[in-house]
């Protein structure tokens, strides 16, 4: 996976509880067998005036200019705040796929839907739970302060304005955080531990020799 | 022993190692697979490779592109024929226990035959890259969704990496009155909690209300768990269990059957046993349910009406709740059963088995499709529903009453094929989600059970099912 260390970007807000994740990427561009090439499908039905298809001139059709991604002063960013419950929905790893895609690096919301959110750190792309009077106040930030950005240390576990009058700092597991710092491929990983796999794995088609 | 609940059970005797952090190596017993999320997991598999771990674990199936329309012409979507060709390709060069392609006579919506073939079994760990995997814990499973990456893990090693959950029980006491189904109970429950209410639980449904309940009608609430927020749902093994599981195709046989049930006997929560959040209900209180938003938690009894915004106090409710009712094309305070219908769909992997159909059928049996409603219909969860269905002459009641009959598979509970709504068209739906678009774009979905969705075919509008019957 992408490792992910510290982070300094440009923020976007999407102030919408409950986004699921047909919203962040429709179905008909589930079709795709490749992980790439999802970003300017991110958010199809919300970002395009008329219905998209896969194989169509993204940059030909015609934006809805009252979808917040496509205001200028929202060009370029890289980090996401978003209202709770973020990515609920269906287990489609597209969802994070076309998030990185499109350019995001982390994400912000009071709560993330659970597949979703283990989904995101597959991609590199970090999900971070802060409370929701916290992202209320970014919400306010984003809309006063036009170029308003954040800075993420994943070592440090914190989000801070660049000048740093805001730091706020956020949970991480340690076994993530280890993995996303150093980019670690998860499989490669758990192959390390093959024997003790393997061993269960005996025993347990031995004692319930019908699983087998 | 400390007194365990069911997931504990589940989960601990699947635990390969433990981290100091919780992080557990968790052994997996069934993978089901897609078409949809499962071509990158190959591929990300041969770049690297790697071979599947245990190939006998694997049932796959092609049910999310597949027509449910003129079989014999195959797929005409070039993009969906690829996925579903690519799944094909995957399992003749790896291999797996069972594969049932399009058209195979058991072909179905994979959480539809992963119990119907007797491979979903107390006991096991099932995973499959979807959300609605959760169904398959009405069987005593740790059975949950995953995604791509995790689909590749677990072809690799036969694990994945996880943490243990929260448990939440929900207690349904008594039980449920005539004309009130699971899928009402779902959505009621939904209701009540929220569809974030079991974000970071293992939801355990419990109670005499549940103990009723058919296999079918057990699958239909684990179905939903995911819809609450919870990636996990499920229910002790009890007598319904085995005797839905006594002679499948995949079901152990002679001395393993009775080994097996021996086991399975102990998988339910111990007297006692603690959970971290409990929810209780009583049956009897419910109603029929019907969606009127854009997410699951937005539902109603039948007999309710539009919530109107102006009576929210928490501003972003109700921002929630306008847009919403925007969307949905429906003024604050109307009757629920003043919502006219333009079509009916009766399908998903929440209500298309035999007993859903058969509810269905007994609500339109003798009567007709009202002339208001542009289409109605009825897709069975498999081929081998289907088949069984047939047996029954379902079909044919169906179809004089003026419902489409189809081919298995997802077809519109996520219009990936042909079948979809139309901008602005309104469905009644029997299956989980109701999100804009998720029908096809500008499609507006009501989420009710079999029996409401025929009744809201035949009345145009919706109807309270109780009431057909006096
Ligand atoms: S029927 Fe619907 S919810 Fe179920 S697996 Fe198919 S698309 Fe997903």
């Amino acid at each position: 996976m992408q490792a992910f260390r510290q982070h300094t970007g440009l923020v976007a807000p999407l102030d919408r509880a409950n986004v699921d994740t047909d919203a962040i990427i429709p179905k008909q561009f589930l079709k795709s067998i490749k992980r790439t090439g999802f970003g300017p499908n991110l958010f199809d039905a919300w970002r395009y005036l008329d219905h998209g298809e896969p194989g169509m001139d993204n940059a030909a059709r015609p934006r809805n200019p009252g979808f917040v991604l496509n205001e200028p002063r929202y060009a370029g960013a890289s980090i996401l705040v978003a209202r709770r419950n973020f990515g609920c929905g269906s287990s489609r790893e597209h969802a994070p796929w076309a998030l990185a895609d499109y350019g995001f690096r982390a994400l912000i919301a009071p709560s993330f839907a659970d597949i979703f959110f283990n989904n995101c750190y597959k991609s590199g792309l970090l999900p971070i739970v802060l409370p929701e009077n916290v992202v209320a106040r970014l919400f306010d930030d984003v809309a006063a302060f036009p170029g308003f950005r954040l800075a993420i240390d994943l070592g440090a576990q914190t989000v801070a304005t660049p000048d740093g009058a805001f730091v706020q700092s956020f949970d991480i597991t340690a076994d993530r955080k280890n993995r996303l710092l150093n980019g670690l491929d998860d499989i490669a990983l758990t192959l390390a531990h093959a024997d003790a796999i393997r061993a269960f794995e005996a025993k347990h088609l031995r004692e319930q020799p019908w699983l087998a | 022993m400390p007194r365990q609940t069911l997931y504990d059970k589940l989960f601990d005797s699947h635990v390969v190692r433990r981290d100091a952090d919780g992080t557990v190596l968790l052994y997996i017993d069934r993978h089901l697979v897609h078409e949809v999320t499962s071509p990158q997991a190959y591929e990300g598999l041969r770049l690297a490779g790697r071979t599947p771990w245990r190939t006998q674990s694997i049932v796959a199936t092609a049910d999310h592109n597949t027509p449910t329309t003129h079989w014999s012409e195959g797929i005409r979507d070039p993009v969906s024929r690829t996925q579903v060709e690519t799944l094909d390709a995957n399992i003749r060069a790896t291999g797996a226990k069972a594969y049932f392609p399009f058209r195979d006579r058991r072909q179905g919506i994979v959480h539809v035959i992963g119990p119907e073939s007797g491979a979903t079994l107390p006991g096991m760990t099932v995973v499959c890259g979807d959300s609605h995997t959760s169904t398959h814990g009405a069987f005593a499973c740790l059975a949950f969704g995953i995604g791509t990456s995790e689909v590749e893990h677990v072809l690799a090693t036969q694990c994945l990496v996880t943490r243990k959950s929260k448990s939440m029980l929900v207690r349904v006491d008594r039980r449920l009155p005539r004309g009130v189904t699971s899928k009402d109970l779902a959505l009621a429950l939904i209701g009540r909690i929220g569809t974030a209410g079991g974000t970071g639980h293992a939801i355990e449904f419990a109670g005499e209300a549940i103990r009723a309940l058919s296999m079918e009608a057990r699958m239909t609430v684990c179905n939903m768990s995911i819809e609450a927020g919870a990636r996990a749902g499920m229910i002790a093994a009890d007598d319904v269990t085995f005797d839905y599981l006594r002679g499948r195709p995949f079901a152990p046989a002679g001395e393993n059957w009775d080994r097996a049930v021996a086991y399975w006997r102990t998988l339910h929560s111990d007297e006692g046993a603690a959970f971290d959040t409990t929810v209780v209900l009583d049956a009897t209180e419910m109603r029929p349910q019907v969606t009127w938003g854009t997410s699951p938690e937005m539902v109603e009894s039948v007999e309710g009406r539009v919530p109107d915004p102006d009576r929210e106090r928490d501003a972003a409710r109700r921002e929630g709740i306008e847009r919403a009712l925007t969307y949905m094309g429906l003024a604050p305070n109307t009757p629920i059963t003043d919502i006219r219908i333009d079509k009916v769909f009766i399908g998903s992997c929440t209500n298309s088995r035999i007993e859903d159909l058969r509810a269905a059928a007994m609500v339109a049996r003798g009567r007709r499709v009202a002339a208001s409603v542009k289409l109605a219909m009825v897709v069975p969860g498999s081929g081998l529903v289907k088949a069984q269905a047939e047996a029954e002459g379902l079909d044919r009641v169906f179809r004089d009453a003026g419902f489409e009959w189809r081919e298995p598979g997802c077809s519109m509970c996520l219009a990936m094929n042909d079948d979809r709504l139309e901008p602005g068209e309104r469905c009644a739906s029997t299956s989980n989600r109701n999100f804009e678009g998720r029908q096809g774009d500008g499609g507006r979905t009501h989420l009710v059970s079999p029996a409401m969705a025929a009744a809201a075919a035949v009345a145009g509008h919706f109807v309270d099912v109780r009431r057909l019957f006096g």
